[in-house]
């Protein structure tokens, strides 16, 4: 066993098990020490929600080795974390950190539609300090509307432009809660805003992903809800996702149900009941798939929020997108959506993913909503299994990293944060590294086929399965389901090699043909 | 239609269970045999068949706005709902399925009406696919241990036995006699499936009759044979797969279980695996929780854990892997008993031996499996499926439950099965659907009295007909894995949608990976074949063809790996799959007059499952 300042490395003795484990300080969750007589056993729980234990002759070192992982597993200086002293051993070819820049996405835009514009009323961090310094809204308001919007909205989170339904123009914006409080405040602005997103005489939905009662409570602090009155033309739907600890609660729950390995059947499946995990997976693809309803079926625009804007409505409008845009299930959209409506949009990572299910502090901001949103993707991943271009690897990879990583991507809260931590020159992108085409291949689903159809999920209980790749990956032997993929890749490699081979044998008669008749006509 | 109606009714609406989609329209026709609803307000005209012998019940509903809805289960878990127009029409239909569904006599069931147009001689042959004789002979029996014997061949020793049975070799005439007489139904211990690779044997009866304190010196000597018989290990297992309770109470009418006093060397030990009645209305509770409309996530999972029924599927299991650990690792015999031995017995021991032998994971060995420790063992397909109108509390999942374990199984061992899922549903529609001879009946006698052999035909041959759309595609072969320990925590099993919603389409994966690798096999075979053509045209095969990687010997994993290996694995292994004239052979090589009568049914058979 070595301490480093970042890793425990733990490498077995034996010459023939030259096995060695890596273990970034960051991915401890917490740390049980045992002892019984001077043996002394450290359980180290980790945010990937491995369980190591380490048996350890002598009480004094293992209370050294405890404490030691204790203050380095817990450090309080983001700048002291491993990001910033990771060099890479391999070669950069693209920087991930400009790799997906929202002037590329706007590009793209004004290709089918000149409704929209980049504003950079954000520049320096001012109107919005969530928001990252160049958004997406609608031409016809101007920046200092935006402004007064601003005001008018939950922590400066003005309504932007989130997706563009290409099919039909129809658009998804996001924002926070209005403030109207209980005077009932309205903001012309803010109306004319989301109204310009409107085709004329056609309706509009608001998604509050709070149920009615929540927001209406949220006007006693300031908060609120579009009122009918001031937005005639938008119908208001409250969904219920929950939120904070109470999905932490679950969470921990789950894993805690998961991780023992005594009960019978009937306990552990009221264990998995109680903990609602399946019950907010269920609900939020049940509101995700309202938003995409909304918008490819009823040829509408979606304004969809909760309080914050940072979490719930993040979920909602990134999983719309992967059930509506084909785009978005390949790797490199994939990886744009993140980037675009998780680290751009400003969800909190740093502080949502601080600590995994085994923590005890509670934080009141600790929540699993990144891996929430995960978990979703791979249910739809696994009801349409050809038409994704990544793999469940990818999904756990971007779990583990978000909780801890070598790579700057999930540091920090926002943009401002990050670009105050100066991560892009300090740290590695995650990206700079997945993009590489030997990391890659480790990631590509051999089932794909282009789809450019939207998905629709089934949301019904015998559809939802336990993701097993996540909260059973360490309790459950793997060797026979990595045989079957194993399996799955080579048959549909030797198939591609088999067609590539009867090609190029094509072309070579062809060729021979050809020649046969040159040399017939001399 | 060539066949003729009895029945047609115009108007009928099908509502869809789950979504709220425009209910179709069209109209019902009642044939001798099937249920059939053409959809007329569909673009492509949709048929759904349903065999009379798969429906369950058959309810009328409270009139709607709609008309009179008419509530039909089925014993596959297909639920329909018609609405029809008139009263008299809705009750014509009702009544006319009420008889159709629940024939009196054998003779009318469809088996004896079925005719695929097959030569006699084919229609024999097709009896002979599965030898049980040859299977024994796998397992090096006879040998100096064990002997096949037609000791019962007048049904002397055990009514419900097959003529022919294995024991020990020690066993006398007497011992056997004896025994069978302190047997619940004379069912005496005898050999289930022997591990070749250390002698330790599995062995299958009833209870004994031993009540408070009966015993029998026939019965001790047969146990004492059966445990000698295997010299490597120095006691055997005595199972009993009933919870101790209901053992005890069993005592009480002079049946029982083995006291462990009066057999020399013998570890008794009860596995708790309910009854049929308890599993019957597990199933029933399970039912409800599938038809739930729209439950919630809690709603759902709660009323999984009501039903009990993974709790039951999981003891099946256990049992199960408890046998092929004590047979592998103990290298101990076991006998295995419950009430009468043709329930929980038969699911267990079946298990077991797919557990311990790769043989019974292959097409052919599955058949055999079924063949052996089900059908000629007496588990008692006519009561606990309802083939006829009969006790309501003779039915029970049994047989359900086995391919459910086999399916779970499945998922956790996904390379080690020759055949798909649908090769299991397949089999479970046919157990209910009395279309072939094998699943008449409840036992041996009473299949040769009713002269199913001469008759009917069996299912086997037309199932190995359609061997490509029922195979594995990931199947590693024969070899490549031996025995199976699966994981039983409770977490390892999973709600069976394919099986309990597997008409909900829209539950279902929206793309089918099974489909797209099938796709890929039989794309393959192409591709091989155009490959060696375009070569053959090729004038000198001079320099490596661009992409290469196939035909070169060592062409890495993926070349080495990919040609289907399982199936000429499986075939290559000639004295384990030589079990019987062998159709499916035949059809491999593709002989041309046999698959043509064979092919003719099979749109029959499709039909029924629309």
């Amino acid at each position: 066993l070595c301490l480093t300042g970042h890793h425990l490395i733990f490498s077995s003795r034996r010459q023939d098990n030259a096995e060695e484990l890596w273990l970034l300080h960051s991915n401890i969750d917490s740390i049980d020490k045992r002892f019984v007589g001077s043996l002394g056993t450290i359980i180290i729980k980790c945010k990937d929600l491995r369980i190591i234990q380490l048996d350890i002759p002598g009480m004094e070192e293992c209370l050294n080795i405890a404490s030691s992982i204790e203050a380095l597993s817990t450090l309080d200086s983001v700048t002291l974390m491993y990001p910033f002293f990771y060099r890479p051993m391999f070669e950069v070819l693209e920087d991930g950190w400009s790799s997906f820049l929202l002037e590329q996405e706007f590009e793209l835009l004004s290709s089918v539609t000149n409704e929209w514009r980049l504003s950079c009323v954000n520049k320096e961090f001012s109107v919005c300090p969530s928001y990252p310094p160049v958004v997406i809204v609608p031409k016809s308001v101007d920046d200092d509307a935006l402004r007064k919007v601003a005001l008018f909205r939950h922590g400066g989170r003005f309504p932007v432009l989130s997706y563009y339904h290409k099919k039909n123009g129809m658009a998804m914006l996001r924002s926070s809660q209005p403030l109207t409080g209980t005077n009932g405040r309205r903001c012309k602005e803010d109306e004319k805003l989301v109204n310009a997103t409107l085709r004329s005489g056609r309706r509009g939905f608001v998604i509050d992903t709070r149920p009615l009662a929540v927001a209406q409570q949220a006007r006693a602090k300031g908060g609120g809800f579009e009122q009918e009155v001031h937005y005639p033309q938008w119908r208001r739907i409250h969904k219920y996702i929950e939120r904070f600890n109470i999905l932490q609660e679950s969470f921990i729950k789950l894993v805690e149900a998961c991780n023992d390995q005594s009960h019978n059947m009937d306990r552990w499946l009221s264990k998995l009941e109680a903990s609602n995990w399946l019950t907010h997976i269920k609900e939020l693809l049940t509101a995700a798939c309202l938003a995409a309803q909304c918008i490819d079926r009823e040829g509408a625009s979606v304004l969809v929020h909760g309080s914050e804007g940072t979490d719930s409505t993040l979920q909602v409008t990134s999983l719309a997108q992967i059930i509506l845009d084909p785009r978005c299930r390949t790797i490199r959209g994939f990886e744009a959506l993140i980037v675009r409506e998780w680290l751009q949009a400003g969800h909190p990572f740093q502080q949502r993913c601080a600590q995994s299910a085994y923590s005890n502090s509670k934080q009141k901001w600790e929540a699993p909503v990144f891996l929430l949103f995960l978990e979703c993707v791979w249910q739809i991943h696994r009801q349409f299994p050809c038409s994704f271009e990544f793999n469940e690897q990818f999904l756990i990879m971007l779990f583990e990293h978000a909780y801890a990583s070598q790579f700057g991507t999930f540091l920090g809260n926002n943009e401002n944060e990050r670009a105050k931590l100066k991560l892009p020159q300090k740290t590695m992108s995650l990206w700079s590294w997945v993009n590489r085409p030997e990391e890659l291949s480790r990631f590509q689903n051999p089932l794909y086929e282009a789809n450019s159809l939207v998905i629709w999920p089934s949301v019904a209980p015998q559809s939802l399965q336990l993701w097993e790749g996540v909260f059973l990956r360490w309790n459950r032997p793997s060797r026979f389901l990595e045989e079957a993929e194993e399996e799955r890749i080579n048959i549909i490699k030797y198939n591609k090699e088999l067609q590539a081979r009867v090609n190029a044998l094509r072309r070579r008669l062809a060729e021979l043909e050809a020649e046969d008749e040159d040399e017939e006509v001399q | 239609f060539h066949a003729v109606f009895l029945l047609q009714v115009e108007n009928v609406k099908l509502l869809d269970r789950y979504t709220n989609r425009k209910a179709a329209s069209g109209t019902l026709y009642l044939t001798a045999t099937h249920l059939i609803y053409v959809d007329a307000s569909a673009e492509v005209r949709k048929e759904t068949w349903i065999l009379h012998h798969h429906i369950s019940s058959v309810e009328k509903l409270p009139l709607t706005t709609a008309g009179y809805p008419l509530l039909i289960h089925c014993k596959n878990f297909h639920v329909a709902h018609f609405v029809i127009g008139q009263e008299r029409d809705c009750h014509d239909v009702f009544t006319s399925l009420l008889k159709l569904s629940q024939p009196v006599k054998p003779e009318e069931l469809y088996a004896f009406s079925y005719n695929p147009k097959m030569s006699k001689e084919n229609r024999e042959m097709g009896w002979k696919l599965i030898d049980l004789r040859l299977d024994y002979q796998r397992m090096g029996i006879p040998n100096d241990s064990w002997e096949i014997t037609d000791i019962n061949k007048d049904y002397e020793v055990c009514s419900t036995y097959p003529p022919e049975i294995v024991v020990p070799r020690a066993a006398t005439k007497a011992v056997v006699m004896g025994s069978s007489r302190f047997r619940s139904r004379g069912r005496i211990p005898v050999l289930s499936y022997l591990y070749k690779e250390n002698n330790a044997a599995l062995c299958r009866c009833s209870q004994p009759l031993a009540g408070f304190s009966a015993r029998c010196l026939e019965d001790e000597q047969m146990l004492q044979a059966i445990r000698e018989a295997n010299p490597g290990c120095p006691f055997m297992y005595v199972v009993d797969t009933r919870p101790k309770l209901n053992a005890m109470a069993n005592r009480a009418a002079g049946k029982g279980y083995e006291n462990e006093d009066n057999y020399e060397n013998i570890r008794f030990k009860f596995i708790g695996i309910e009854n049929i009645h308890v599993m019957r209305s597990s199933l029933q509770k399970l039912l409800e929780v599938c038809e739930m409309k729209s439950p919630s996530m809690s709603d759902f999972l709660t009323g999984l854990e009501n039903s009990g029924w993974l709790r039951h599927i999981k003891a099946v299991m256990d049992a199960g892997v408890f046998l092929a650990k004590a047979v592998k690792e103990e290298r101990a015999s076991v006998l295995v008993h419950c009430s009468d031995g043709w329930d929980r017995t038969a699911q267990v021991c079946s298990l077991a031996s797919l557990l311990l032998d790769p043989f019974y994971r292959t097409f052919k060995g599955f058949m055999v499996l079924i063949e052996k420790e089900w059908i000629a063992m007496g588990h008692k397909f006519s009561h606990r499926c309802g083939h006829l109108d009969g006790d309501p509390k003779e039915v029970s999942p049994v047989f359900t439950q086995f391919v459910e374990c086999v399916w779970q199984l499945m998922q956790q061992f996904p390379c080690s099965f020759e055949f798909s899922e649908r090769f299991l549903l397949e089999i479970h529609d046919h157990v209910y659907s009395c279309q072939f001879g094998n699943f008449l009946g409840t036992c041996h006698k009473e299949r040769e009295e009713l002269r199913i052999f001469e008759k009917t035909h069996s299912l086997w041959p037309f199932l190995l007909q359609r061997k490509q759309e029922l195979r594995n595609p990931l199947y590693r072969g024969f070899t490549a894995y031996k025995e199976l320990q699966p994981n039983t925590l409770p977490f390892s099993f999973q709600f069976w949608c394919g099986m309990y919603n597997r008409f909900d389409k829209g539950m279902h994966p929206k793309q089918c990976v099974l489909d797209q690798l099938l796709g890929c096999l039989s794309q393959k075979v192409t591709l091989e074949d155009n490959a060696s053509h375009l070569e053959n045209k090729l004038p000198i095969p001079d320099g490596p063809v661009p992409s290469e990687g196939c035909t070169s010997p060592k062409a890495g994993a993926a070349a080495a790996k990919a040609p289907t290996r399982p199936q000429d694995c499986a075939e290559g292994a000639a004295p384990v799959l030589s079990n019987g004239p062998s159709l499916g052979h035949q059809k491999h090589k593709e002989s041309p007059a046999q698959p043509r009568d064979l092919g003719a049914s099979r749109e029959d058979g499709q039909a029924q499952h629309q």
